[in-house]
């Protein structure tokens, strides 16, 4: 496989999708911090909001401990060549805080919706793509769900919407290499060619790495990870190792190695509050297909009801639950532990 | 003479049809017109078989016969966009309007918090907020009943076939409309609203959840008495409004977990998004019916 010489962007994660291994509490120093390293470093994109996306904040996925447009007031300013992108989840956020952000100094949104439902993103990417120089993606999650060819005709929506990138998103970390290259291939093929393509991955399996490769041999050109993974699950792709792996490869990703290195060791690594990694239930995540930002909920009900965090983790993916059905979680611990006898 | 009151539905389409379904078996109304915008539209055949005068030419087409024909109640199943004009023009000709799109140009009604504040103010046009609207709020208050709520969040989660295209596209109009009448009807402080659309076949059945935060400690005894009290009440006309688990305490969260089936009369028993609408529309416009009946309101152009 040569890619020697390809160039690909990458997008750090640490600021919105390690909030949620971080309950919502990185504060506004810490995240200052950790992105003026970044810029350092030559990550040209970072993303920052609420685990779950602007207006995320809320009983249902945790109040965080500043509100999104503090932490994007604050990175925005400080950032010398690197951009900030902000997530919304059409049903949790709305226009009104993507025109938010926007005046915030985000040059970037990434509209997410389920695979099946890129419908519900038309207003939002239609509006973005509408705003003068605003970089707008469309991020379809939970891409395991559907094959390739239902997956493709929902990029196709959000890139008629207006969307100039578009994502495959592997919310579960449940892809294997090969799925990622039937899916990045073929919408590859099928997109505009001047349409953006990225691959956003989970290690719940330990495929972060792999599987990011396995999208840029197929034709993405934008990565998702996370420095040290600071991510939902067991982390995103650990941005660090897959930088020194294209390093490697000849992948040009413009990030200088061991500065990356430094930020996931000096800097991430010392903020978590515990280590991120494949422990029993984010494996199980990856097994049985389920939400990564499901693991810390599905921690806490086990531990409240008496239950096992993995026979929940395995019923949410056996009931095809998506992502945002946090609240499902101690409904079915409750049913669950009825069922046991431990509870009236 | 008939002692049921004269209705027209504008919007032939899904909850159009659900909704003339349940008002054939209404006591108290009589829906007589059935408007479309497409004259191949199944709905306006349907409406047609069932006795039901029709026109595919919009409320326009059936402004010169309205008055003859006696409507005094009309319901607006199209889109927040055509519903001002609709209204305004019904309300000229002297009729009440019940507006089950998301454009709230009227007070919002949620039938067992504030159904007889609405018909007591003989406000001419009134708005059923939406679907997860209909199925939370009553829940809101009946925490905010007993005491102070800072804030309440809910959560919808409804299957992807019972997402119509007109939700799709304007799926914010969902989280503000909502967000704000569990504020205004609901009694929170503040209000929280979130949507979800799953696609699992078989389509699940409408889920939702309340989280409530109270100022002080939950009084959890009134509290919860004060929820069954409640469901009580939307199961007269919600007969599948069903408590699942809770109320849960947390030190000041009080959490709701519901599940709304419908009874399956035009559209399938798992939209009970859907179905709460229609039924919660049918029900408010039969208690302006009883009270036209009785004669102690009289709709006019005024």
């Amino acid at each position: 496989m040569d890619l020697k010489g390809k160039k690909i962007t990458v997008h750090d994660m640490c600021l919105r999708d390690g909030m949620h291994p971080k309950r919502h509490q990185i504060t506004v120093e810490q995240m200052v911090t950790v992105a003026k390293a970044m810029d350092e470093a030559g990550v040209p994109l970072i993303e920052v909001t609420h685990g779950d996306g602007l207006g995320g904040t809320s009983v249902n996925y945790g109040f965080p401990a500043a509100s999104d447009e503090e932490y994007l007031t604050a990175v925005c300013k400080e950032m010398k060549n690197t951009k900030v992108s902000a997530l919304l989840l059409p049903g949790i956020g709305t226009v009104d805080h993507l025109q938010m952000a926007v005046d915030c100094g985000i040059s970037t949104i990434r509209v997410a919706t389920h695979c099946t439902e890129a419908d519900v993103s038309e207003q939002h990417i239609s509006v973005a793509s509408a705003m003068k120089e605003l970089d707008t993606v469309g991020f379809l999650m939970m891409a395991h769900m559907i094959e390739p060819e239902e997956l493709v005709v929902q990029l196709k929506l959000m890139e008629s919407y207006g969307a100039n990138c578009v994502y495959i998103t592997d919310s579960a970390g449940y892809m294997l290499p090969e799925d990622v290259t039937a899916r990045v291939a073929l919408a590859r093929r099928e997109l505009k060619p001047t349409t953006e393509l990225g691959f956003h991955g989970h290690h719940n399996l330990a495929m972060g790495v792999a599987n990011s490769i396995a999208a840029v041999a197929a034709g993405a050109n934008r990565i998702d990870g996370s420095m040290a993974g600071l991510g939902a699950g067991a982390g995103n792709t650990p941005l660090e190792v897959f930088i020194a792996v294209c390093d490697r490869m000849g992948i040009e990703t413009g990030v200088d190695t061991f500065k990356a290195m430094d930020i996931a060791e000096d800097l991430i690594t010392p903020m978590m509050d515990e280590q991120v990694r494949i422990d029993r239930d984010a494996l199980t995540l990856g097994y049985a297909g389920v939400y990564s930002s499901f693991l810390l909920f599905a921690k806490r009900s086990a531990a409240k009801y008496n239950l096992s965090s993995r026979d929940i983790l395995i019923e949410l993916g056996r009931r095809r639950t998506v992502g945002g059905q946090e609240d499902m979680i101690e409904d079915l611990a409750l049913d669950m532990a009825r069922e046991r006898g431990t509870i009236q | 003479m008939s002692n049921k009151i004269k209705a027209a539905i504008i919007g032939p389409g899904n909850i159009g049809t659900d909704l003339l379904m349940k008002a054939q078996r209404s006591q108290l109304i009589e829906p007589v017109w059935m408007v479309g915008v497409d004259p191949e539209s199944p709905g306006l055949a349907r409406a047609a078989e069932m006795g039901l005068k029709t026109t595919a030419d919009g409320v326009d087409g059936m402004l010169p016969f309205m008055q003859e024909d006696g409507v005094q109640i009309c319901f607006d199943a199209t889109s927040a966009y055509v519903h001002a004009e609709n209204s305004r023009k019904v309300n000229e000709r002297g009729a009440v309007m019940i507006d089950l799109t998301p454009a709230a140009i009227g007070p919002f009604c949620v039938p067992p918090v504030n159904l007889a504040d609405a018909v007591a103010r003989k406000a001419m046009n009134v708005n059923m907020v939406t679907c997860g609207g209909q199925a939370t709020i009553p829940l809101v208050a009946a925490v905010s009943r007993v005491q102070e709520v800072t804030y309440g969040e809910i959560v919808a989660t409804v299957s992807s076939k019972s997402a119509g295209p007109g939700t799709r596209k304007n799926i914010d109009e969902f989280t503000r409309t909502t967000a704000r009448g569990i504020e205004v009807c609901g009694g929170a402080h503040t209000g929280k609203a979130i949507i979800i659309i799953n696609p699992a076949e078989p389509p699940l059945i409408m889920r939702d959840t309340v989280h409530c935060l109270t100022h002080d400690d939950p009084d959890q005894e009134a509290i919860t008495r004060s929820i069954h009290q409640m469901i009580a009440e939307v199961q007269k006309y919600v007969p599948g409004y069903t408590l699942k688990n809770g109320p849960v305490f947390e030190g000041k969260r009080v959490s709701i977990y519901m599940e709304v089936e419908g009874l399956g009369d035009f559209l399938p028993k798992y939209a009970g998004n859907l179905d709460i609408m229609t039924a919660a529309g049918l029900r408010t416009a039969e208690m302006y019916a009883e009270e036209i009946l009785s004669g102690n309101f009289v709709p006019n152009a005024a």
